[in-house]
């Protein structure tokens, strides 16, 4: 029987299955790629030994040794390869295997409790030229950094918003890239006054100050320019990117006439924020909250019984924050108590970083007027290729404020990715173009009841072998 | 050389000898390392665009980078719609490009 079932083995997912081995229950982690570490600890395989990987890290040394812990422990199962695609009545469904593969081993498990520790990834914005090869989202880009030492481009661009786009910049400068400039869109003064207000707050968060200090350092040494209130509002090339437009835009993220300048570059790296990903917790019934992030109490509880969350599904945060969550959540779903002295540092720590988190949203959010630099041509969806112009007219002239409607007409976020990329600027665009300017049902396109996509054969022969127990 | 692995000698990290292997790209051979994925290996040879779309033939290469996005679909070993960059490469490869025939775009279906 396995007591605790973990999906997912970044920073949350690893704190979660120690925790939860420390009071004692078998445990499986469960992670879709062939590495535990998840896109923090993004690493080489090991057939690229390297002598020093860890100053591509931060945390390395903590990461080694929860993974390695998990390693050695025989009564933790770690299963990579391994691709949840469904859950249904409390059962979770696996394919594991080589990725988009055939004839993989189909896996159901049935656990007593279960920890979402899924992540998130980037938001793209859509932006006339984005789907040029060149740009890569910013997570994308340092993915290929630290686990290919791949560099994208020679000269790059980083633009979007958020703390995020510090880090990406160092580990392209450590790529041997060129970083033409990082452009956040939110101003100087805003971001001002976010952060100094409550600065007491802040002190209760001293590794985050400094995690943000190395990598200011980091700009400075490599006289990287960062420009706040700019946008990267076109993207330029014939069969590649070739030449950015950075724009001047103002608080509402509307380009301000006048103030484009083209730059040239070879590789656009985009990060507006992240998007949670959902859509397990949301097939088990877990609630969302109002910003659609996995709703949890204290307890890292979700709505469903025997179902945690805990990591990037429940706030954007940072590392620090999801290992605290991870703790909290491994420990509540192996039957311990939230006054248990092995929680006290984890949940003290959750509870300042949070706020520190709250500060982060507030200060980086999506301007409401980003829309003003698409055109009519502008891809949206980048799978099924439904343009702004494509969505606006399914709108207008079908008079539905229905989004499942209205993504059947356009076929926006019916492609391959299941709406991943586009799904909420579809419903931004969509929502201003519908009668009255909103949406009227329930759904998003966070739903997805089959959560990653599968061959038919796999279903039609299937091998499950493995209905626990 | 745009799109590139980092060079061993300037790498910060101090990799060790890697182990070469070739592969079959759209009808040539590449070389890559053991241990890249296919995005990897096509990157790394400035290859940024390995698929045509479906509907407007334009060139689409690797985007995400962590198997969300499905930009980067290719055939591999004969085998469609694999997402290359979270597929390792394995010595021997036959990577194909997706195109698909132009169909017609989204704006000219009635």
């Amino acid at each position: 029987m396995t007591e605790v079932l973990v999906i997912g083995s970044g920073p949350a997912g690893l704190a979660a299955a120690c925790a939860a081995r420390a009071l004692g229950r078998r445990v499986v982690l469960l992670d879709a790629s062939d590495y535990v570490g998840g896109q923090y600890w993004r690493h080489l395989p090991p057939e690229r030994p390297a002598r020093r990987e860890a100053v591509l890290h931060h945390g390395w040394s903590r990461f080694q040794a929860m993974s390695q812990a998990l390693e050695r422990d025989p009564l933790c199962e770690i299963v990579t390869s391994a691709h949840v695609w469904a859950i249904d009545a409390g059962r979770v469904h696996v394919m594991v295997g080589e990725a988009d593969g055939a004839g993989r081993e189909a896996r159901t498990y049935a656990a007593a409790a279960v920890v979402f520790a899924t992540g998130a990834f980037d938001r793209a914005l859509p932006i006339p030229g984005w789907d040029l090869p060149g740009v890569f989202t910013a997570g994308g880009a340092q993915a290929l950094a630290k686990g290919e030492r791949v560099a994208v481009g020679q000269r790059v661009v980083v633009a979007g918003s958020g703390p995020f786009l510090l880090p990406v910049a160092s580990s392209l400068v450590q790529a041997g890239s060129t970083v033409v400039g990082v452009y956040e869109a939110s101003h100087l003064a805003h971001l001002a006054r976010q952060w100094t207000a409550r600065p007491w707050q802040l002190l209760a968060t001293p590794a985050k100050l400094l995690e943000l200090a190395h990598y200011a350092s980091v700009h400075v040494k490599n006289r990287i320019p960062y420009a706040t209130g700019r946008a990267v509002t076109a993207i330029h090339g014939g069969q590649r990117v070739e030449s950015v437009t950075i724009s001047a835009i103002d608080e509402t993220w509307r380009p301000i006439p006048g103030g484009d300048v083209v730059v040239a570059a070879d590789a656009v790296c985009l990060g507006h924020g992240f998007t949670p990903r959902v859509e397990l917790p949301i097939a088990a019934g877990c609630r969302l909250d109002a910003r659609r992030f996995v709703q949890v109490d204290e307890h890292q509880r979700t709505s469903v019984a025997a179902f945690y969350a805990a990591g990037e599904i429940t706030g954007i945060g940072g590392v620090d924050l999801s290992l605290s969550e991870g703790t909290i959540a491994g420990h509540m779903a192996a039957g311990g108590h939230l006054e248990d002295r092995a929680l006290r540092d984890a949940r003290a720590r959750r509870d300042a970083l949070r706020s520190f988190a709250e500060r982060l949203e507030r200060a980086h959010r999506i301007g409401e007027n980003w829309t003003d630099w698409l055109s009519d041509e502008t891809i949206v969806c980048r799978c099924e290729e439904v343009s702004v112009g494509r969505l606006r007219s399914v709108a207008e002239t079908s008079r539905s404020s229905g989004l499942r409607s209205l993504k059947l007409q356009s076929r926006a976020g019916l492609g391959a990715c299941q709406g991943r990329m586009c799904g909420r600027s579809v419903e931004t665009i969509l929502a201003a173009a519908a009668p009255g300017g909103h949406l009227i049902d329930e759904s998003t396109t966070d739903r997805r009841p089959i959560a990653t996509p599968i061959r038919l054969a796999e279903l039609a022969f299937g091998n499950d072998k493995s209905v626990e127990k | 050389m745009m799109a590139r692995l980092v060079r061993a000698a300037q790498d910060p990290i101090g990799p060790l000898a890697p182990t070469r292997i070739t592969l079959t790209v759209d009808g040539e051979p590449v070389e890559g390392v053991l241990g890249q994925t296919l995005a990897g290996v096509m990157l790394s040879a400035d290859t940024v665009a390995w698929r045509s779309t479906s509907f407007r033939d334009k060139p689409r290469g690797a985007f995400c980078g962590i198997g969300v996005c499905f930009d980067c679909l290719v055939v591999v070993n004969g085998q469609r719609d694999v997402r290359a960059c979270q597929r390792r490469a394995a010595p021997g490869d036959v990577v194909e490009f997706h195109r698909d025939m132009p169909l017609s775009t989204p704006e000219e279906r009635p």
